[in-house]
């Protein structure tokens, strides 16, 4: 292997697409225009439905005379938006706090649960079946309860909001901390390795793309768990979240609040989702299959 | 470098007495049918297993550094870059990437990739990542290396490239490899000395010496005496398969 350069082809990464002028080749080009007409349709077609069923929704309210106290239209609900923003944007503080909190909480419990599984099968042999019955017991259930014995609101919102987002973490990552390849194992315990060095060099960075697939579950767990808390809660006057205002608003038929609220936790869990999926993106994206563009 | 005798059990018994002398600078292929324990004497020897009876006697020191090993598979991390890869067993003994640096250069260099250090292993082709692979054995400058069919994924057009390059590296830097194959062409051609063993339990049924000089190149391989000793190895390879039936 001595100074002879390897000819063996280096795949690149680059999506480079040729002009279309330069290809020859009539499959080829026309492979290309498909790949052209997919990539803009991918944003395109979302956003044409989108347009289209706004619309639709404005005709029928305006076609069908229906009063604003039973489907309001999009101009109202979006005006309500507006209008309402100050105690939309407090509510929506509150709901927001208690998701991060909760999801970090669960990342941190979940992880370190999850490390002390690996190193210690004892641990993990006593604690998995009740890591799963608390995952598996709706937490609807669970957190009139939790109301009665925890008197911070706060408090009671983040533990079942933690309870949904904590096991997909936990489990996900325990998954990925097992799933080292032997041989690389081996290899390890040739060059004398210690249970920290296999731990931070081996287990960890396998665990990744596992524990960041969960994380993106947990993130959209944590926020149902926070509204659904909520609304067993039942949180009045001030420092109350999305979901009570959106139980508030129908008690006093306030129907295009309602909606500005909902639209705000479906934006809010999206919201969510993508950063997660950045986040995911960026620290697989050098290395990871999922991550990577396939060359056709 | 002595080896003696070893037994090994798990209820199967994988290996019988098998005993086999390694010298320093030896080339050694263990040479036999899938499942007569290849693998498992290359498990003892580089410490993954202890024998249930018998010992490996080593002369001189033989602490964590002084093997390296080569697998089937690349066996690289995916996360790593090429350097970091080679740096992995320097790693472990908890030195820091700047200070052995030049040593990973220069066993990236010994493979002819000195040009991919920051490169991710998914974009190397199969027989670099294995160049790589060697490379990171070759990084601590062991005393024996020990390679578990490491060609055997390859196509054929790069696995004799790679044989041709491991055989130049050997003459380089002078260590002791103890190579596991199944092809008697592959091990006729490295090694200058065949252990060739038998199933269940295994052990070494003959050992075949190849005096044929180094450097070795395709022109050997074509040759007549190539030919012969493939003949008289895969003869006692038959045999070895006739007395485990």
């Amino acid at each position: 292997m001595t100074g002879t350069a390897p000819d063996d082809t280096v795949h690149s990464l680059a999506d480079n697409t040729p002009s279309l002028a330069s290809v020859a080749d009539k499959e080829e080009r026309q492979r290309i225009i498909r790949r052209r007409i997919e990539r803009v349709g991918r944003w395109l077609m979302p956003a044409v439905m989108l347009v289209i069923s706004i619309w639709l929704w404005d005709r029928i309210v305006v076609w069908n005379e229906i009063p604003h106290y039973i489907l309001p239209g999009p101009g109202r609900v979006l005006s309500t938006l507006i209008a309402d923003w100050p105690i939309l944007l407090s509510a929506l503080k509150v709901t927001l706090q208690i998701t991060i909190l909760a999801l970090g909480i669960a990342v941190i419990g979940g992880v370190g649960l999850a490390i002390l599984f690996t190193q210690s099968r004892l641990v993990e042999m006593s604690l998995f079946p009740y890591a799963v019955i608390l995952q598996v017991t709706p937490v609807i259930s669970i957190a009139p309860l939790i109301f009665i014995y925890v008197d911070s609101k706060l408090v009671g919102l983040l533990i079942c909001a933690w309870i949904v987002a904590f096991f997909p973490v936990l489990s996900n990552t325990t998954l990925g901390l097992n799933s080292t390849d032997h041989n690389l194992r081996d290899l390890f315990r040739v060059y004398g390795a210690t249970r920290l060095q296999k731990l931070l060099y081996l287990q960890i960075p396998t665990a990744l793309p596992y524990f960041l697939g969960g994380l993106r579950i947990a993130g959209g767990l944590a926020l149902i768990g926070a509204v659904v808390a909520e609304y067993v809660a039942g949180t009045g006057g001030i420092g109350s979240g999305l979901a009570f205002t959106i139980l508030e608003a129908g008690y006093r038929l306030n129907i295009p609040r309602m909606f500005a609220a909902l639209l705000l936790i479906a934006g809010t869990g999206v919201v969510i989702f993508t950063s997660l999926s950045l986040l995911s993106y960026l620290l697989l994206h050098k290395w990871h299959e999922s991550a990577l563009k396939r060359e056709a | 470098m002595k080896k003696v005798g070893k037994t090994f059990s798990a209820n199967v018994e994988a290996l019988r007495k098998m005993s086999l002398a390694v010298n320093v600078g030896d080339f050694i292929s263990l040479l036999g049918p899938s499942g007569c324990g290849k693998s498992t004497a290359l498990r003892l020897i580089s410490g993954l297993m202890e024998p249930t009876s018998g010992r490996i006697v080593w002369q001189g020191d033989h602490g964590s550094g002084s093997i390296g090993v080569v697998f089937q598979e690349p066996t690289l991390m995916p996360w790593a870059t090429v350097g970091a890869n080679v740096w992995l067993p320097f790693r472990i003994d908890g030195q820091s990437f700047r200070s052995v640096s030049a040593r990973v250069h220069e066993s990236l260099r010994l493979v002819g990739l000195e040009d991919f250090t920051d490169r991710y292993p998914r974009e190397l082709s199969g027989g670099m990542k294995m160049r790589v692979s060697i490379a990171r054995a070759l990084v601590t400058n062991p005393r024996i290396i020990l390679m578990d069919e490491p060609f055997a994924a390859l196509d054929e057009i790069t696995r004799f490239r790679l044989n041709i390059d491991l055989l130049e590296l050997k003459a380089q830097i002078g260590c002791t490899v103890i190579f596991v194959t199944h092809s008697v062409f592959e091990s006729v051609f490295l090694s200058d000395r065949i252990a060739v063993m038998t199933a269940r339990p295994g052990s070494i049924i003959r050992e075949i010496p190849i005096d044929e000089p180094y450097p070795r190149d395709e022109r050997f391989r074509t040759s007549s005496t190539y030919a012969a000793h493939c003949r008289i190895t895969s003869e006692a390879l038959q045999e070895s398969m006739r007395s485990a039936a």
